[in-house]
């Protein structure tokens, strides 16, 4: 600034000023039609090719709700209904269909007295999820949590408890040898030795173990077999599981692919390009069919069980490359601030990395699950009787209800939109949550 | 010049002993074919306060971030309190847990609070009960004149908050050694002052330090040594008023009248 200037626009404020409203015409709703729906030709066509659409769509559908019927013992008294009531051009939805199949739809060829089962573990898990999701209740909670998994599966399969205590016992016996070999050695080995004795477990000692005390102290309910499972329970089951499942071995590969070892890093790559490359289908038919030929002969390898896994490496292919999008979004300084102040590599990952890399990657994790759940359909491929294809072609084959198209695709449809909407609005909360890091 | 020359320094803790803590010997390193550090040699007395300063890319962060292996070294010897820095992680991990470090973007954790910050390590790496640990963060929030921001998230403070935080998050470990990189440098000038305050009191206390810093009224106040670094090597040390009152070199004068030209 030049010295004659300065000299010109000589200035002191002696008073400061308040902060005013803003004129009344640029604010409330008017302002935001304006804005938003007439600020120009254009912008006013579109508006009005909008309205128009709306209308051709809500005029079709509105008909068709309105005219549904409820109480109807086939499609054909569903549609004579329609026209007695609504003239003889009207068409009406058909819900009677799905009054009379609903449990069908909820648990496929489940024995029907013994329903309480997976209703029980359903609703049991709710209890188990509630600490996992909100972090108000108490701590003490995750206990069971921690159970839910066996007494769940131990609920909808029944058969003898003993055979899940032996289960759960497995994975305390490789926690205690991880804590044992974490002393001596590094984290790697300990896993490695974790891992160990969970394969043996489950190879050499878990049904002679578990059919010694079932000798000794008998304690069962009904078994069920899989081929009666269905519907959503199926869905369910497959969903939630391979949901749990695929976000620790999500985690995992990411960290893998990352890594500084050649080995571990070849693996990861390798095992999430081929996993991502391939037609979830193509896996399915893998489970269902090849599977049977790599085993050794004789084992029973419950196909639910088979799919499950598959399933739950699939999204764990997807969700590792949604973490490292979140791990590649953290700045260096991190890690270094981690490294300076002597944490090792897990203390690291698991304390300042994870928590903030998977934060970053809520949107994408919540994504890949959603996906995921809606996958679970797919099963239908390999014969089970999943809620969307499955059961409604059990349903189809009645003779009542043969021609009946889109009222099982509506209702299906719909369930598994508030399940994943829930879903999605539970990730935002979590978002909204998490950020008062503000950064 | 800095504000921190008129602040008058108690100099009765500030002893430099015989006993070595840092001891670096025909260290070089090379970024592919950068050749970044060449041949340095350094000897860090207890309770020294060593100022390193160069031209931007001289190498002096890389040198500091050798010290406690954030930079692998790829010839010759670094030893810290007695312990050779080698791919050894169980070495490695020894030499960070008594090697304190403060960071030009201050790097807190964002996902913790202030007191959480400061206790995590002391809590992970030392096993120190959860109470004695907090115990300690509060003491040394205290010193660095913030306790009352312990329940905050780094987020919601201002940078020579940060800054200050980071200072007492790494004194939690209890550190014998502090290493501060260009710690002033991403503050805005009214800031710069109140980490600095922190920095020369812990001089005061007699912590051995070494600063990679552009801020000369602080290594003339506080420093023993000055550490001039050029094209990866050291070019120049001396003690500071003889650094800057009759430097030897040309790059020496060369630089100082660039800072301090103005």
């Amino acid at each position: 600034m030049s010295e004659i200037h300065a000299q010109t626009v000589r200035f002191v404020r002696e008073t400061m000023l308040p902060p005013a409203v803003p004129p009344r015409s640029e604010a409330g709703a008017v302002r935001w039609l304006r804005e938003n729906l007439f600020s120009g030709p254009v912008n006013i066509a579109l508006t009005i090719l909008g309205l128009a659409l709306l209308y051709v769509v809500l005029q079709a559908v509105v008909p068709w709700l309105m005219h549904s019927v409820w109480n109807a013992k086939s499609l054909g008294e569903c549609r004579e209904i329609v026209a007695q009531t609504w003239g003889p051009d009207a068409s009406g939805a058909c819900w009677a269909m799905i009054r009379e199949r609903w449990p069908q739809y909820l648990f496929g060829f489940y024995p029907q007295e013994l329903y309480w089962r997976p209703t029980l573990a359903f609703l049991l898990m709710f209890v188990a999820l509630a600490p996992v999701l909100f972090s108000g209740l108490p701590r003490g909670l995750l206990w069971f949590s921690a159970v839910y998994p066996m007494l769940a599966f131990w609920l909808l399969w029944g058969g003898a408890v003993w055979w899940w205590v032996v289960v759960a016992l497995g994975f305390v016996l490789a926690y205690a040898a991880f804590r044992l070999a974490v002393q001596r050695s590094s984290t790697i080995i300990a896993g490695a030795a974790a891992l160990a004795v969970l394969v043996g477990w489950s190879l050499f000692a878990i049904d002679p173990l578990a059919a010694l005390i079932q000798r000794v102290l008998p304690a069962s309910i009904a078994p069920v077999s899989s081929d009666r499972f269905g519907g959503f329970l199926l869905s369910i089951t497959i969903g939630i599981t391979a949901i749990a499942g695929s976000l620790p071995l999500g985690i995992l590969l990411a960290l893998g692919r990352r890594s500084d070892m050649p080995l571990v890093k070849m693996l990861s790559v390798a095992f999430i390009e081929f996993i991502r490359g391939v037609p979830l289908i193509t896996v399915l038919f893998v489970a269902s069919l090849l599977l049977q030929y790599f085993l050794p002969p004789r084992t029973q390898f419950d196909i639910i069980l088979r799919v499950i896994i598959m399933a739950t490496i699939f999204a764990a292919a997807y969700i590792a490359e949604v973490i490292r999008g979140g791990l590649a979004a953290l700045p260096r300084g991190q890690y270094e601030a981690a490294d300076s102040l002597g944490m090792d590599y897990w203390q690291a990952q698991r304390l300042i990395i994870m928590p903030q890399a998977l934060k970053i990657s809520i949107p994408g994790i919540v994504s890949s699950f959603i996906g995921l759940f809606k996958d679970t359909t797919l099963v239908a491929f390999v014969g089970l009787n999943d809620p969307l294809k499955g059961i409604t072609q059990v349903v189809r084959a009645d003779m009542n209800w043969k021609g009946i198209y889109w009222e099982p695709y509506v209702f299906v449809g719909a369930i598994f939109f508030l399940i994943c909407f829930g879903m999605s609005r539970y990730s935002m909360y979590l978002e909204r949550r998490l950020k008062r890091d503000n950064r | 010049m800095s504000e921190a020359t008129q602040r008058k320094i108690d100099r009765s803790q500030m002893r430099v002993s015989d006993e070595i803590a840092i001891q670096i010997t025909g260290m070089n390193k090379w970024y592919g074919n950068f050749h970044v550090l060449r041949d340095i040699d350094l000897t860090v007395h207890k309770g020294e306060r060593i100022v390193v300063c160069g031209p931007s890319g001289s190498g002096k962060s890389t040198l500091i971030r050798c010290i406690n292996r954030l930079e692998e070294h790829q010839s010759g010897k670094i030893e810290v309190d007695g312990t050779e820095l080698t791919s050894d992680l169980k070495n490695i991990d020894k030499v960070r847990s008594e090697v304190g470090m403060v960071f030009q973007h201050f790097n807190l954790f964002p996902h913790l609070t202030i007191l959480e910050n400061c206790t995590l390590a002391p809590i992970w790496v030392r096993k120190v009960p959860k109470k004695e640990a907090e115990e300690t963060a509060m003491h040394f929030l205290r010193k660095v004149k913030i306790p009352e921001q312990a329940q905050k998230y780094p987020g919601q403070l201002s940078g020579g908050q940060q800054q200050r935080v980071a200072i007492a998050r790494s004194l939690c470990m209890k550190p014998r050694i502090m290493l501060f990189d260009e710690p002033t440098s991403a503050l805005d000038p009214e800031m710069i002052k109140e980490v600095l305050d922190t920095m020369i009191e812990l001089a005061e206390e007699g912590m051995t330090m070494i600063c990679v810093t552009h801020e000369m009224g602080f290594a003339q106040a506080v420093a023993n040594r000055v550490v001039f670094m050029d094209q990866g090597q050291v070019v120049e040390q001396n003690e500071p008023r003889e650094f800057f009152n009759n430097p030897q070199s040309d790059r020496t004068r060369l630089f100082l009248s660039q800072i301090l030209g103005h």
